[in-house]
């Protein structure tokens, strides 16, 4: 039986409505096609908000020696090599262009004395390179494209949520079906090419700075849909969250707080940093307190502060403090600017900081330390694709963003976020639009697998019984914080493992109460599936990589192991898979560094 | 253990009632939080829209105790003892539960003739940072929309809609008006369609605004004064008519610039 569902035609479609999203859109809709876009939420509302600190683009406005070249290899030795060299080459010339482009469209920066565009430290950037407005960069970052997007007449399709990607005869992507969550009712979308922009996947962890939203969607989609996803064993533990009260704990503490002078002290107060120097980071970091403070005012008269490492280095060194009983009375350690700053300063440079502190937790973060410990916070792994046009392995499909794998390779530097999103959603863009260009033939849906993901949607509403999704949801929740979290072991991913098969048989049996208007209920039972993908995927690639690396850190094998360094793992199901299919999990040989890049990361180390 | 009494309404546009949940209360917590224990026990299906969880997007903006607020940044403890009643807000058309029909706020948006720059130099414009200081005011806004909410122009006056583009967006215009860059002219298209005459600034918006923007001070006033100068002060008409040489009018303004 076929039904008719409402239905919609575009040349590129993008689920997602962040920054990679909506600067895909952009693009694809000034090369004169009909451009549709997806989103779970209301528009303005993805999570690119929540970024706080800046976006890096080398342009040298505050440090005229920087360039991206060594922009470049901040982000490769950040990403500890595991990086596509090409998406990070393509980053770091870039981003410059894609910034000054937002002012275009209205977005109003911080500036320097002389007007240009203030720039600011972050950690693992040799020299201050963030473009930023306050702490909330990333709320000027998505308005701007969102104002840029609408003035444009783009058709966007809000609180809409994608369930699959649904293949033509051909076996190339070719749209999706969805469902609208004021009344449950299906749509689907055919479109020529579809761009994934669809974010993060931390909400498969319990401390984490993600919204509802970071369900891995469109890593489950794709990986569904026959792409390949790489290093999804790779995690960021952003080192500075919340951790009391309990209600905001793993929310976001900017990384702008270190890089505008704050430390960070054990129960001791002890500036512990000084000891969590990696060999790497040795030669460029300060090894004195007094060294250190002085490279705030001029980089050239003292090196880095290590609280300014890497930010995987940071969230193992606050880890290793609070196991050793030197943390903060809430299992944390603090974080000093109070005493190190003025309050004009702070409530200058960290204003949503400052609010964030006082109303949720009652402290005054320019007289008292806050309290701060790592949370789940990004994901470096995703969809495989080309770094000039962000193709995936599946005709049809393009990814940028977050879900794209790649491009940060083991750890992402703090501020590589947000002009990645711009960076590769021009790409995405441009990408998507030469394949429609040149695309002849149809966009006919599979009709059995429109049918089958939509009675998959339905099948919680006619169980006579079964489990409610918010006890799967809490209880896988907690298995991955304590299996698959920041430091690993063989013995629990193993577990996890196993563990993972149990939830998948829970999520087949899930009872949804009530209807099908905005049931958020109803909406959790669709995302599970997608974080059982996210879940098996990420611990698959942590069990297979017997090594220590950026965002995967195994205590059985605490060294960086060379021949781990050369190839990523990458994750397929077979063409048309479910979220029930097998996964196969191969090695995906990195690509080889031309000579003239090699020497840009070899030099000044 | 303390305990909690929530009064949640509950029902969709053809009406409902409120529904009372008895819940453990827990240091430090604000009403989200509260109300997604009752989500992920009693009322799996109980509607509400979130997403940051830390006052930075506006997604999880009712009212509590008759008050637009934001439920992820009111903590139980500044409440009044007593039940907490959580409604979902006025202005706005209800779709279910706590979650509202805010299109009209999209439906503006898409009025608003867009940034017209000059053309960018090489390396980017110079702008100082007291010039985009008071359009970053404005651009603190994260669209909670509770502004337009309490505006009594609209909250209870829908026919008033179609001719009011509502706080929000008068401090979007302001904005636009104020941006160091821009060379479009929107005052006549503010005055005349967008029915700024009919705040009478009462400061309500400002009152509510979690952001702590000082939209009556800081946009509309001079945003009022601004289009009443234009039309009524013969040396700024003058100096109006001088300035169009570069600023477009309102009626080009209206016309939305070729992507």
């Amino acid at each position: 039986m076929t039904t008719n569902y409402e239905h919609h035609e575009y040349d590129v479609l993008i689920i997602g409505a962040g920054g990679a999203g909506l600067r895909a859109a952009i693009e694809a809709k000034q090369r004169g096609l009909k451009v549709g876009i997806i989103t779970k939420s209301l528009l303005g509302k993805a999570h690119t908000v929540m970024a706080e600190g800046g976006m890096a683009a080398a342009m040298g406005n505050v440090y005229p020696e920087d360039n991206w070249k060594v922009h470049f290899r901040d982000t490769m030795r950040g990403g500890k090599y595991l990086n596509n060299y090409r998406m990070a080459e393509l980053h770091a010339k870039e981003a410059p262009q894609r910034v000054w482009e937002l002012e275009q469209w209205g977005a109003l920066f911080d500036r320097t004395k002389d007007g240009k565009i203030l720039q600011r430290d972050f950690g693992g950037h040799r020299y201050a390179r963030l473009a930023h407005v306050g702490d909330r960069t990333g709320l000027e970052l998505i308005r701007t494209l969102q104002q840029k997007v609408v003035s444009m007449g783009t058709d966007v399709f809000m609180e809409c949520k994608v369930l699959q990607l649904v293949h033509d005869a051909s076996g190339r992507v070719a749209g999706c079906v969805a469902y609208w969550r004021a009344n449950g009712e299906f749509v689907t979308f055919s479109a020529k090419a579809v761009i994934l922009a669809t974010g993060g996947a931390g909400k498969s962890w319990k401390f984490t700075s993600n919204s509802w939203e970071g369900t891995g969607d469109g890593h489950a989609m794709a990986l569904w849909a026959g792409a390949k996803l790489i290093d999804m064993e790779c995690i960021q533990f952003h080192p500075t969250g919340m951790v009391w009260p309990l209600s905001v704990r793993g929310l976001l503490v900017t990384e702008g707080v270190r890089g505008d002078g704050g430390v960070l002290r054990n129960s001791n107060g002890e500036r512990f940093m000084f000891n969590y120097v990696a060999d790497m980071f040795r030669a460029e970091t300060a090894d004195s307190e007094a060294e250190a403070d002085r490279w705030y005012d001029d980089h050239a008269a003292g090196r880095r502060p290590p609280e300014l490492l890497p930010r995987d280095e940071v969230a193992r060194a606050i880890n290793a403090e609070v196991k050793a009983g030197r943390g903060s009375p809430h299992g944390g350690v603090f974080l000093d600017i109070g005493s190190r700053r003025t309050p004009e300063f702070i409530r200058r440079r960290l204003p949503s900081m400052y609010h964030q502190f006082m109303e949720l937790a009652g402290v005054d973060i320019t007289k008292e330390a806050m309290e701060i410990g790592p949370t789940c916070h990004y994901i470096m792994g995703g969809v495989q694709v080309d770094a000039e046009t962000a193709a995936t392995a599946v005709a049809g499909l393009f990814a940028a963003g977050e879900v794209a794998g790649g491009m940060h390779g083991a750890n992402r530097l703090g501020g590589n976020s947000l002009s990645d999103l711009i960076v590769f959603g021009k790409r995405a863009g441009e990408g998507a639009a030469d394949y429609v260009e040149g695309f002849q033939g149809s966009s006919d849906l599979d009709r059995a697998e429109v049918e089958s993901a939509i009675a998959e949607a339905l099948a919680p509403f006619e169980r006579e019984s079964g489990e409610n999704p918010y006890d799967i949801q809490r209880d896988l929740q907690e298995m991955m914080q304590a299996n698959v979290g920041i430091i690993r072991t063989g013995a629990e991913l193993e577990f996890a493992n196993a563990e993972l098969d149990k939830f998948a048989e829970r999520v087949a049996n899930i009872k949804v109460s009530g209807g099908r208007a905005y049931n958020p209920g109803w909406n959790l039972a669709t995302d599970l599936p997608s974080m059982i993908t996210v879940s098996r995927t990420t611990t698959r690639g942590a069990l297979e990589r017997k090594e220590s690396r950026g965002g995967h850190t195994r205590d059985d094998f605490p060294k960086t192991d060379a021949e781990f360094g050369t190839f990523n793992f990458a994750h397929q199901m077979t063409q048309g898979g479910t979220w029930q299919s097998s996964i196969t999990t191969e090695r995906s040989t990195l690509l080889e560094l031309p000579a003239e890049l090699k020497a840009i990361l070899e030099e000044a180390n | 253990m303390s305990t909690v009494t929530m009064r949640v309404w509950r029902g969709d546009a053809n009406g409902g009632d409120f529904q009372q949940f008895e819940l453990e209360k827990n240091e430090g917590e604000v009403v989200l939080d509260v109300i997604h224990r009752i989500q992920a026990t009693e009322a799996p299906d109980l509607a509400c829209r979130w997403n940051c969880k830390a006052g930075k997007c506006g997604s999880c903006a009712v009212e509590i105790n008759g008050k637009p607020r934001l439920m992820c940044m009111t903590r139980l403890d500044t409440l009044p003892e007593g039940a907490i009643t959580v409604t979902p807000m006025r202005t706005f058309p209800i779709i279910r539960d706590l979650v509202t029909d805010v299109s009209f706020n999209y439906a503006m948006a898409e009025r608003v003739p867009a940034l017209l720059p000059p053309e960018m130099p090489e390396g980017g414009y110079r702008m100082f940072q007291e010039d985009v200081e008071r359009g970053q005011e404005f651009r603190k806004c994260i669209e909670c929309f509770m502004c337009q909410d309490v505006c009594h122009v609209i909250r209870d006056h829908e026919e008033n809609k179609v001719n009011y583009a509502g706080p929000r967006f008068f401090i979007r215009y302001a904005e636009l008006e104020m941006h160091p860059l821009d060379t479009n002219d929107r005052r006549d298209l503010v005055r005349e369609e967008m029915g700024l005459g009919y705040c009478n600034i009462t400061k309500c918006c400002t009152e509510v605004c979690p952001e702590h923007i000082h939209i009556t001070d800081n946009a509309i006033i001079p945003l009022k004064e601004r289009v009443v100068d234009a039309h009524y002060d013969p040396i700024a008409w003058l100096g109006r008519s001088i300035r169009r040489k570069t600023k477009r009018s309102a009626a080009e303004a209206a016309v939305q610039p070729a992507p």
